[in-house]
């Protein structure tokens, strides 16, 4: 079997209708005045010339997800004894994630070093990635907030995609990168692509040809960790941040979560639901201490773990995958290329140690 | 502009007694502006006033309680500045405030409508009738009128209401009498049922993010806010658009009266849900019941924070 074919722009609705069959599929479509990921709806127009508002993120690593149903009983020969019964729910059916760009499927793979970890693999993290292909779109035109070749990437890179769909005049050239990628690519709709494989290595250079030259982030985690203690660096970087979660909800490689129980009477759930290290509350302790009490300290921490603490433990990746998201939907534009580079290039003043 | 220099000057005179000046500077790309924070001299240099000078720098005063700060504002900043002095969040004697003559300012969800996209911008030319957009493929003259926000459009405070310093001539007469809520009136005509369905819609895409309440210079209760606590306990950590709309029913509520509708939370909102409008409902009702226009006047209480043995707008059940 060939894994590069062609799609006619006009037959891709109806190849992902074939792929929604099997599987519930996901797309980028405009809902007001931003771009998000929705169950694909033929009816419905996609928005797919530009990087969504939004990273596919919620398609893996649900905004909330219900981990367990649980129940209470008691004893009726001793009421004070109280029993608890639970039932794991675990994720459904597989999906095929389209259109998103190769920054927000490589951001999964930032995820994959810590829930799919042998020893602690997360199960529902793990049940959803193996049930969910991605058909990425490569990337004609980055914009200027982007930055995935600074962190070790590019608009073409195929790093967790199973297939690449590179728009070229009149359709798609369509390459599988996994087993996976290769099943879906039987439709009769696409033809051998081998022919249009250099129209689609041009878009590839000169997307990445487009960008301006990346600086060197390698010293990134020590000059990150020798400006730890300067809080007079994190309080100048932070001060215009609003402690919003506006860039870690829309970070495709951000994944905190936070854990909640709703119940009612003897019943209940447990919620498994996205958590901001830029919210005050994320690391408050229960006897009311809080480790990162200001937002410079929790800056700091998201900055530092993207940046340095993440790929100390992680053969030197860097846990940012560059879509710009957090520069672009921030509410005050800032930006972490800047504070990054400061922290790179930082020199004590005379006399400060 | 005109007066930035005279601004400029009028800061540089009066930072070394403070421990900054809050105003804008230039940011990724031409089209934004960012807030600026003005520490040495030589930061006064970055300053830019301009019709990207969008953000409400207020929401930055009663996180900087304590410090000696300086601040500049639009007209409508003002009003927030105002409104945190008459609920004693913030001291007076520590806040100086720099006042402008606003011509306005853009949003930027418009210009993206209106050039298609806006993520490859190289320049932006104001003038005082036009913007001048340019991108690798195009350039674009977009009438700034049509740009801006629409809180501009039925601004009656362009000039700062309360300041220290003010710079430049002040507009002496702005156009319109007062917020006339025409998108409001137009939704208040929809059944209740096209309008839940309206805001179920709209909300589910709401990453519970909270950019709206942190962006509000008015949402200050901090780390006890109802869309976090456990206890009281508002809302679930559901994905539940239901809970979603509550939050911003809650958090309406608490500004009725009090907001000033600067338009933060909509702009600050990263998948642009139109969630000022909630907030212009619960300020029509208080104009018409109290008379009030919040933050316009220190000396003021505003309606819900203050008693009333009888009001002359409300008639109490007799019993």
């Amino acid at each position: 079997m060939d894994s590069i074919k062609y799609l006619k722009s006009t037959d891709l609705k109806h190849w992902l209708e074939e792929l929604a069959r099997e599987n519930s599929v996901f797309a980028p479509r405009a809902e007001g005045d931003s771009v998000i990921f929705a169950p694909f709806e033929p009816k419905q127009e996609m928005s797919i010339k530009h990087a969504p508002t939004v990273p596919p993120k919620k398609t893996v690593f649900p905004q909330s997800e219900k981990l367990v149903d649980f129940t209470y009983s008691k004893d009726p020969e001793n009421l004070g004894r109280v029993m608890i019964e639970g039932k794991e729910i675990l994720p459904e059916g597989t999906a095929v994630v389209f259109g998103g760009r190769p920054c927000d499927v490589r951001g999964f793979t930032m995820f994959d070093r810590v829930y799919l970890a042998e020893k602690t693999a997360d199960i529902y993290y793990k049940t959803r990635r193996d049930n969910t292909s991605f058909i990425t779109l490569a990337c004609e035109k980055p914009e200027n907030t982007c930055f995935c070749h600074w962190v070790g990437s590019s608009p073409s890179d195929t790093t967790g995609s199973d297939v690449m769909a590179t728009p070229i005049e009149g359709g798609y050239v369509l390459e599988a990168f996994t087993e996976r990628g290769q099943d879906l690519l039987t439709s009769r709709l696409l033809e051998n692509g081998d022919r249009w494989i250099l129209e689609a290595q041009e878009v590839h250079t000169i997307a990445a040809g487009s960008l301006t030259e990346a600086p060197n982030l390698s010293q990134a985690p020590q000059k990150l960790l020798d400006v730890f203690d300067n809080m007079d660096f994190w309080e100048n970087a932070a001060a215009k941040c609003l402690s919003c979660g506006a860039c870690t909800y829309l970070c495709p490689s951000c994944y905190c979560f936070n854990i909640t129980d709703e119940t009612a009477g003897m019943q209940g759930t447990r919620f498994r639901s996205w958590d901001n290290c830029m919210s005050a509350q994320f690391t408050m302790e229960a006897s009311g201490h809080n480790p990162r009490p200001t937002k410079a300290h929790r800056l700091k921490n998201r900055i530092g773990h993207k940046f340095s603490y993440y790929p100390t433990i992680h053969n030197r990746i860097i846990s940012c995958c560059g879509c710009g998201r957090c520069i672009k939907s921030c509410p005050v534009s800032l930006d972490i290329r800047e504070i990054v580079l400061e922290a790179i290039n930082y020199e004590p003043a005379a006399g400060e140690e | 502009m005109k007066f930035q220099e005279e601004l400029k000057n009028s800061i540089r005179k009066v930072l070394p007694e403070l421990d900054m000046v809050i105003g804008w500077g230039k940011s990724f790309d031409p089209l934004h502006a960012t807030p600026h924070f003005i520490r040495r001299q030589e930061d006064i240099d970055e300053l830019v006033i301009s019709p990207l000078s969008v953000h409400n720098l207020a929401t930055y005063l009663p996180g900087l309680r304590g410090k000696k700060v300086g601040i500049v504002v639009k007209g409508c900043d003002s009003r927030s500045v105002i409104e945190l002095l008459q609920e004693n969040l913030i001291d007076r004697k520590n806040v100086t405030i720099f006042g402008f003559p606003c011509t306005g300012v853009v949003d930027q969800t418009k210009i993206k409508k209106a050039m298609g996209h806006t993520g490859n911008i190289e320049s932006c030319d104001m003038s005082d009738t036009a913007i001048v957009i340019k991108s690798k493929d195009k350039t674009r003259s977009l009438p700034l009128s049509e740009m801006l926000a629409d809180k501009c459009h039925s601004c009656r405070y362009p000039d700062a209401i309360i300041s220290d310093h003010f710079v430049g001539d002040r507009i002496a007469d702005p156009a319109p009498a007062a917020a006339d809520y025409q998108a409001l009136a137009a939704f208040e005509k929809l059944s209740v049922s096209e309008r839940f369905g309206y805001w179920l819609k709209e909300l589910d895409r709401c990453t519970r993010c909270y950019a709206c309440r942190n962006a509000c210079p008015l949402c200050v209760c901090r780390d006890h806010c109802a869309a976090e606590s456990r206890d009281p306990h508002w809302l679930s950590q559901e994905n539940n658009v239901r809970d979603k709309l509550m939050f911003q029913v809650i958090h309406a509520y608490h500004l009725a009266g009090r907001c000033t509708e600067c338009g933060e939370c909509q702009r600050a909102c990263p998948v642009d849900i139109p969630v000022l409008l909630f907030k212009q409902k619960m300020n029509k009702e208080i104009r018409d019941i109290f008379h009030y226009e919040a933050g316009v006047d220190p000396e003021a209480t505003p309606p819900l924070l203050s008693f009333k043995m009888k009001e002359e707008n409300i008639t109490e059940k007799v019993w």
